[in-house]
């Protein structure tokens, strides 16, 4: 046996993903021993402070990547190189601007998570802690922990670090879903859902690990990657093992067939959190698969090709196909970031520069605009009618999700729903926005790739999306809010909420759970005003939205100019 | 002769800073600073005009380029030959008469409302894409701006229009789109085909390439779909009357007089220079189509009973002729093509605004609400005929030169398509005479009877395009010296032998 030596570490290259880990765990400290009144506004600065200071080192370290193309950390375990720090940079960023939304509490006073996520649904404990003002600042590290696992996802260099960063990303996120202070019920299957579906996908990505390294006796990608150019005698071994490998990462993203879970997630867990968890886990998730496609498996391109264009028409198809039945603006929204991970791979198929160019562009794009859509859907809300005034103005509930409830916004709110229609826009992929222009690379970085047909299908899915993005635009802007016209309206808005209850299985307590189910039959639409930070985060969004739009080539050169992978 | 000032920067900006200014400024002085915008950029145009050698109007000048995406191989490229710089003029001419048509539309009968300050600001971002459009000298910012055009009409459709305008704007929005995006993967081929690198996209650099004739096929249908659906042409035609019926009349006038010759145009300058083999193989089914247009347009209508979806089918129609002249591969015929793009603009303008009058005054657009007005509103009437029978092409309008020369023209190459395109002259005449007929002859009606005739601001919304027409109807000169070169390039790139037409056509078109 060899004598144990410790790797030296370069602590400066790994310095995004340890600053946000450290303040995670001091996080937690916080939690211990701050007094509760100071928890909140402590940890929001900690965990501000962390994610802008990880831009800060991936920003500091951008040179040095440049010019020699990357560092390998801890014994070859990370790979500190030019896509690492793109997609640590587009996770940071992404992480902060959310993490903005996540703390705002608008103007009730209340954030987006179960007072106490301990207490029974419907529960009298509940009720008193919510009479208390109790809040979870626990949210704060978890956040922290999530990104931490984000930021090491794509920068992994074997297959055990892989699997570690998953679950150090995932343990969080099933939390973090199952926190709701709304729907609680909803929000906690959408949680059990995920973790079960979760754990399963991460058996399945493990066993692959297994299964690759009984064929190569490695767990490094380049090791891996040099063994598939070797012909052994044990190919079906190889060719299992990278099938379930791709299988769990591919569920992370949302891919069909491992789809099933993205929309009762998306509906399901608080909506803020859904912004980040939409943006950040897809850049995350991604950014591990063209790693894993790129660096270890090319030899295997020829066999894996048929099950990732599968994978990939799949995707586009029933992503686009579902969004237009749905009826529930987070379904639909779920739905599109589908369609969103099958436009996605269509670049990573490509297998050349201009794919990974693309494809880390479009995280970034996609990214901004699903954290600003979310952050809109957030605030727009159920407003509870007093039985003697339905117009009054009763406390407000949750988020008004049914598409119905949205009409007429453009009237009542316009700023809120242009910005709303540029996310949407984006979506869409309409020039001058930055969508245009991320589905532009990738599709073109497929046609150079020789994936023409996927470009082809990916066109004419678009075209089809536009339209449920269209008939959103059309709802806010060209229909008659419900409010304008009479009471009569309130029954079959209620319809829809309890629709949507219903998928939450014994859902009738949730509804218990609110104070003023009595009056729920005149419940309208409102929009919440915020403390500032979620407008901040909008603002950003919209305006990285059509600032890259317009003028996507500072960003394109500088992500060309380190898009390669360090072997 | 290249100008230092960049004139079609200019033309494109004015517009969007008024645009954006509208935002900016209360309702009260939208329409002041609308018109004030919408002329500055129409003297702007004019002065551009002084700036474009027309000895040389074949070809592209005032032109810009400036690397925007270069990571994609794509230009902000401006640049216009003769037909391009007519279609600004006419474009940016139009635009300040729309305004003033609009001055009381959207509630505001006494002071503006910010409903007519929206729809002013929006009018005016749509001359800025417009101008550009025209102008594009890249094949990717074209399609940019071919697309980026929808979103303003679709909302000054959907948000201004009538009662089914929902409907109209979406039906706009999914034809218009489709198109584009298959047109989008055309594009993204073609760049693929030509030399790359950051200016990859430019129209010149993609221009004469070596394509295989499968591909050039495909790609030539792609761009022509899109085109097609634009222009409007038949089978893809049916969203128009549609947005024409629903949409204010200013949309209308913008939309097909103005934005629908983005499609005409765009098959000009861009499917015969780029894919001049497959424009060839396409050429006899694009004529059947075009007849069919004429005809099948100015049959349906005969048979409207709502004046707006009259106008919109009389749109059809004289689409096909323009698209019969451009595929006819003559002279005559591409460059009375052009000249009858600019003609149309000013008669549709005309029959839409007119219209617009009318049944604001009316508050109804069936023609069977109308009747008797020649007395009522003669100035009204006097106008709407004019309008009427240059839809026509009457002789000593400057819609009869265009169409003269794009029947001539295409007699040389296609007689069989000539003579039965020119039963839609036949046709025109019908449906033109019949609709005055029933609307301004005949016993005058008691509902009517109180209808106030053209004021001066109607008058002055009309009288430039009158004079328009009748001016080149007279003297179609000028005008042809800057669509007849760029005709002439034209079938050069495309490759095919010139036919003359007969002397007669080349000399006394218009005497």
């Amino acid at each position: 046996m060899t004598e144990f030596v410790a790797p030296t570490v370069d602590w400066a290259a790994l310095s995004p993903v340890v600053i946000v880990l450290l303040a995670a765990v001091v996080g937690v400290l916080v939690e211990a021993f701050v007094p509760a009144r100071a928890r909140r506004t402590v940890q929001l600065t900690l965990a501000v402070a962390a994610l802008a200071g990880a831009v800060i080192a991936v920003a500091a370290l951008w040179n040095g990547v440049e010019a020699s193309g990357g560092t390998v950390v801890l014994g070859g375990s990370l790979l500190v190189d030019g896509p690492t720090l793109v997609l640590q940079a587009t996770i940071a960023l992404l992480a902060l601007v959310s993490l903005l939304i996540i703390a705002d509490r608008t103007e009730t006073g209340e954030d987006a998570f179960a007072p106490n996520a301990a207490a029974v649904p419907g529960s009298d404990y509940e009720e008193l802690a919510r009479r208390k003002g109790v809040q979870q600042t626990e949210i704060y590290p978890l956040v922290l922990f999530a990104t931490g696992g984000m930021l090491i996802f794509p920068a992994t260099g074997d297959l055990l670090t892989l699997f570690v960063a998953l679950e150090v990303l995932s343990l969080p996120l099933y939390l973090l879903t199952g926190m709701a202070r709304r729907r609680r019920l909803l929000s906690q299957e959408a949680s059990m859902k995920y973790f079960l579906l979760g754990a399963f996908s991460s058996a399945l990505l493990l066993f692959g690990i297994a299964l690759v390294y009984g064929y190569s006796g490695s767990l490094r990608y380049s090791e891996i990657s040099e063994a598939t150019q070797v012909p052994g005698g044990m190919d079906g071994l190889l060719l299992v093992g990278s099938v379930l490998i791709l299988s769990g990462l591919l569920f992370k993203v949302g891919a069909v067939p491992f789809h099933t879970w993205t929309p009762d997630v998306y509906q399901g867990a608080p909506t803020p959190i859904t912004g980040f968890m939409a943006a950040c886990t897809k850049a995350a998730a991604f950014g591990a698969l063209l790693r894993v496609v790129y660096t270890m498996l090319p030899g295997m391109a020829w066999d894996l090709g048929v099950l990732l264009w599968t994978v990939a028409i799949l995707t586009m198809v029933v992503g686009t196909v579902a969004a237009l039945v749905q009826t529930d603006m987070k379904r639909v929204l779920g739905y599109s970031s589908i369609a969103h991970a099958g436009f996605i791979l269509t670049g990573i198929i490509a297998l050349n520069e201009a794919g990974i160019v693309a494809v880390l562009f479009y995280l970034l794009v996609y990214g901004a605009a699903t954290v600003g859509a979310f952050g809109i859907v957030w605030l727009v809300r159920e407003r509870a009618g007093r039985p003697d005034d339905p117009e009054g103005n009763g406390p407000v509930l949750g988020e008004a999700t049914h598409l119905s409830q949205w009409a007429g916004l453009g009237r009542t709110h316009p700023l809120l729903a242009l910005t709303f229609a540029l996310f949407l826009l984006s979506f869409a992929g309409i020039p001058l926005t930055a969508g245009f222009a991320g589905k532009f690379s990738v599709f073109s970085a497929a046609v150079e790739g020789g994936a023409w047909p996927l470009a082809l299908i990916g066109v004419l899915a678009s075209s089809v999306a536009v339209f449920f993005y269209v008939r959103i635009i059309v709802l806010m802007f060209f229909t008659e809010p419900a409010g304008a016209q009479d009471e009569g309206t309130g029954p079959s808005s209620l319809a829809p909420s309890a629709e949507g209850f219903a998928l939450g299985g014994d859902s009738a307590v949730a509804v218990e759970a609110e104070p003023v189910v009595q009056a729920r039959s005149t419940v309208s639409t409102t929009v919440v005003g915020t403390e500032g930070l979620a407008v901040v985060a909008i603002a950003v969004c919209a305006l990285v939205t059509i600032v890259l739009g317009v003028f996507p080539s500072p960003v394109l050169d500088l992500i060309a100019s380190v898009a390669t992978f360090l072997a | 002769m290249s100008s230092s000032f960049p004139w079609l920067t200019a033309l494109i900006v004015v517009p969007l800073l008024g645009a954006v200014a509208m935002w900016a400024i209360p309702a009260g002085r939208a329409r002041a600073v609308a018109l004030g915008v919408s002329l500055l950029e129409l003297a702007l145009g004019v002065v551009a005009l002084t700036a474009f050698d027309v000895a040389a109007a074949g070809e592209v000048q005032l032109l810009e380029v400036h690397g925007w995406i270069p990571a994609f191989g794509v230009s902000y490229a401006v640049g216009v030959d003769g037909v391009g710089l007519i279609l600004v003029l006419m474009s940016v001419l139009i635009v300040p008469l729309v305004v003033l048509a609009a001055w009381r539309e959207q509630g505001s009968l006494t002071v503006a409302t910010d409903q007519l300050r929206r729809y002013l600001a929006l009018v005016l971002l749509l001359e800025a894409f417009i101008v550009a459009v025209f102008a594009a000298r890249d094949v990717f910012f074209f399609y940019v701006l071919f697309e980026a055009m929808l979103i303003p009409v679709y909302f000054m459709i959907g948000l201004f229009g009538g009662a089914q305008r929902r409907y109209a704007a979406v039906k706009f929005l999914l034809y218009s789109l489709t198109g584009g995006l298959i047109m989008l993967v055309a594009v993204i081929a073609l760049y693929l085909q030509g030399p790359g690198g950051p200016q990859g996209f430019l129209t010149e650099n993609l221009t004469g390439l070596t394509l295989d004739p499968t591909a050039e096929k495909l790609m030539f249908c792609a761009f022509f779909l899109a085109f097609a659906i634009k222009a409007p042409m038949f089978p893809v035609h049916t969203w128009l009357p549609d947005a024409a019926q629903q949409a204010p009349a200013g949309t209308s006038t913008l939309l097909v007089g103005v934005l629908d010759k983005v499609g005409t145009f765009g098959m000009l300058t861009l499917c015969l220079p780029l894919f001049p083999n497959a424009s060839r193989w396409a050429a006899p089914v694009v004529i059947v189509l075009a007849v069919i247009s004429i005809l099948y347009g100015a049959l349906l209508a005969i048979g409207q009973k709502d004046l707006m979806r009259l106008i919109a089918y009389t749109s059809v129609s004289h689409f096909g002729f323009i698209v019969l002249g451009i595929f006819a591969f003559t002279s005559t015929s591409v460059a009375g093509s052009s000249f009858y793009m600019v003609n149309h603009g000013l008669s549709t303008a005309a029959l839409f605004l007119i219209a617009g009058f009318l049944v604001a005054r009316r508050g109804s657009q069936q023609i069977a609400d109308f009747g008797g007005l020649q007395k009522i509103v003669p100035v009204l009437a006097g106008t709407f005929l004019v309008a009427g029978l240059s839809a026509l092409s009457l002789p000593g309008l400057s819609t009869f030169v265009s169409e003269f020369l794009v029947i001539v023209g295409t007699f040389a190459r296609h007689p069989a398509a000539a003579v039965v395109s020119s039963l839609g002259v036949v046709l025109a005449a019908i449906y033109v005479l019949w609709t005055y007929q029933r609307m301004f002859t005949g016993p005058e009606r008691p509902e009517l009877a109180g209808m106030v005739d053209a004021g001066t601001r109607e008058r002055w919304v009309v009288a430039p395009l009158l004079a328009l027409m009748v001016v080149f109807g007279f003297v179609p000169g000028p005008a042809l010296d800057l669509v007849r070169p760029p005709a002439s390039v034209t079938l050069d790139q495309v490759g095919v032998q010139d036919l003359p037409a007969t002397a007669a056509t080349e000399e006394g078109s218009d005497r």
